[in-house]
């Protein structure tokens, strides 16, 4: 479903802030994954999904999602196989439309967008049935303005707005890490649901080890741009926090020191 | 200080006021729904003057030279739009560099500083002289009240299409907007040519209005719409939530302005002084909501802040 063949990724080349934030970086992902990845800070992990999302594009390498190559596509233009959920709530949803208006624009992701009339009737009954799901009672208030909500029904939100047009690839950039701890847990587990529902190939960053653990088919740890560990299978699901700690210590060659990333 | 003088004035400004108020709604397009302070309109203002009364004096229809002044608009918005989008400058920059190349522009069209019309010889849509004493269908107020009216009712649709959705989404959040597959630097585009668009039939309008194209009538143009803007905004804002009452209050904020204008230069302002009064109007109206957030918020309204929660 999603190839990353050999790239690289260097920020501000040739100045004294020079960093390598993908280095060779290569990672597949079969049809119906769910790939949990944790890393500490500056481990490459954002840059992975802005690369895979074309945020700015690659110094070296290929991405293909559904073996078409974007390598060379604009952001815009990639948004066609991808749903995205951010780390900060506010970059999701735009504040200043309504709850309906957003997945309105989401329901038109990869189609043309042409002088037909922006929401219709049928549409505006399908988003209720679907906002329903979420059990936050947004169903009733659809034409409230987004800025309105909360982090954590924003947050729910744009996961229903990515899963809209149903996506080759749903990428979650630590969608739960504005979050408390209760929300947090929420969202999570309507990400499960909505994951589960439509068979979707999941990426998701986090910092809490444990939901690394609990979640997903599938567990990668970045460090300086490269994968140190890659878990799948029986072995993935036999996983401990204490587990991933010792197998760090070996893949790295150093404690495991970060606290953010134990902790979340 | 005879009252009778300023309301002798007053169907005049109202016509002023609402010409402007076409400027005032292109702008709120801009500044309101795409976050972008686009300074092209103190350029594309005259463009759509003089074009329109250079193709008049060449025996032009009138409505033929106002759509072309429209025409003439939307690519000095083009412009701006491609120095932002496609050559990646800022903004503020890219308006001011297509106002300053607008300049030479407006002098090539008109081939001097300032090119009258006469309204006994030609056919005019509006005119100074078609304020007092003429059929009501005639009259300019009347004309130009319609004309906005179909302009918001067109507007008002447009922003309700798909296209025009994205429009609103891109000037609310850029990330969001392409993580949609929103083409923003499209939609940038487009939305700075139809607000210049708008305000090249403003200047069509405002040059047959008043007789006259003149290279200097765009000057401060921003600040007007603004002003405009903003007044329509912190009077009728709690009445007009609706998409497009919001725009009628734009122009009605802007007849406002230039009755209050016209109401000072009766107590005795000196016309060379109004720009300088029309910018401090704008700044104190700008620092309001600043100031308001900034000594007024009581710390008990703070909870459940929008922005925070």
């Amino acid at each position: 479903m999603l190839e990353i063949k050999n790239v690289t990724k260097v920020f501000n080349p040739g100045t004294i802030n020079e960093k390598l934030a993908l280095d060779n970086f290569s990672l597949t992902l079969e049809d119906g994954d769910f790939v949990t990845v944790i890393g500490g800070n500056g481990a490459g992990k954002s840059t992975m999904m802005n690369a895979i999302a074309g945020v700015w594009p690659v110094d070296q390498g290929q991405i293909l999602i559904d073996k078409v190559d974007v390598t060379r596509l604009p952001e815009h233009k990639r948004a066609r196989f991808l749903g995205r959920v951010f780390q900060d709530p506010m970059t999701g949803t735009a504040a200043t439309m309504g709850i309906e208006e957003n997945l309105a624009l989401a329901k038109r992701r990869g189609h043309r967008r042409t002088l037909r009339t922006g929401i219709n009737k049928k549409e505006r009954e399908e988003y209720k049935e679907l906002l329903k799901i979420l059990g936050l009672g947004l169903e009733n208030r659809l034409t409230t303005k987004v800025g309105l909500l909360s982090g954590g029904q924003r947050q729910a939100l744009t996961l229903l707005m990515a899963s809209l047009q149903k996506p080759k690839l749903l990428l979650l950039d630590e969608h739960t890490a504005a979050l408390d701890p209760k929300t947090a847990a929420k969202v999570l587990e309507t990400t499960e649901y909505i994951v589960n529902k439509d068979h979707l190939t999941t990426l998701m960053i986090t910092h809490n080890m444990k939901d690394a653990i609990t979640h997903g088919n599938r567990l990668i740890m970045l460090m300086d741009g490269k994968i140190i560990l890659d878990i799948k299978g029986e072995e993935k699901k036999k996983l401990t926090v204490s587990d991933l700690m010792r197998k760090f210590e070996e893949a790295s060659g150093e404690a495991f020191a970060d606290d953010k990333a134990i902790l979340g | 200080m005879n009252i009778a003088h300023l309301l002798n004035a007053m169907p005049g400004t109202i016509a002023q006021g609402l010409i402007w108020g076409i400027t005032a709604i292109g702008i709120y397009i801009t500044y309101r729904i795409l976050d972008f302070a686009d300074l092209t309109v103190d350029g594309s203002l005259c463009t759509g003057g003089a074009v329109c009364i250079m193709m008049m004096l060449s025996g032009h229809n009138v409505f033929i030279s106002m759509f072309v002044a429209t025409l003439a608009g939307m690519l000095t918005g083009l412009a701006t739009g491609l120095f932002h989008t496609f050559m990646g400058i800022p903004p503020i920059l890219s308006g001011i560099l297509t106002q300053l190349g607008l300049y030479s522009v407006n002098l090539e069209i008109m081939g001097k500083a300032n090119q009258a019309i006469n309204v006994d010889k030609y056919n005019l849509l509006v005119s100074l002289r078609y304020i007092k004493n003429v059929a009501f269908y005639k009259n300019t107020i009347f004309i130009v009240a319609i004309a906005t009216l179909l302009l918001v009712i067109a507007l008002y649709w447009f922003f309700g299409t798909e296209l025009g959705c994205s429009l609103r989404a891109t000037g609310c959040n850029g990330n969001m907007s392409r993580a949609q597959g929103i083409n923003t630097d499209f939609a940038k585009v487009l939305a700075l040519m139809i607000s210049n668009g708008l305000v090249g039939l403003s200047g069509a309008l405002l040059a047959q209005y008043q007789g006259f194209s003149d290279i200097n009538m765009g000057r401060g143009a921003i600040v007007i719409g603004l002003a405009a803007v903003i007044i329509g905004e912190a009077l009728f804002g709690r009445i007009f939530r609706n998409f497009g009452f919001k725009l009628i209050g734009v122009a009605l904020g802007s007849i406002l302005y230039y009755m209050v204008l016209q109401t000072v230069m009766w107590m005795g302002a000196k016309p060379d002084n109004l720009k300088l009064f029309s910018a401090l109007i704008v700044a104190i109206f700008l620092a309001i909501p600043y100031w308001k957030g900034k000594y007024l918020s009581k710390p008990a309204l703070k909870k459940g802040g929008r922005t925070n929660a």
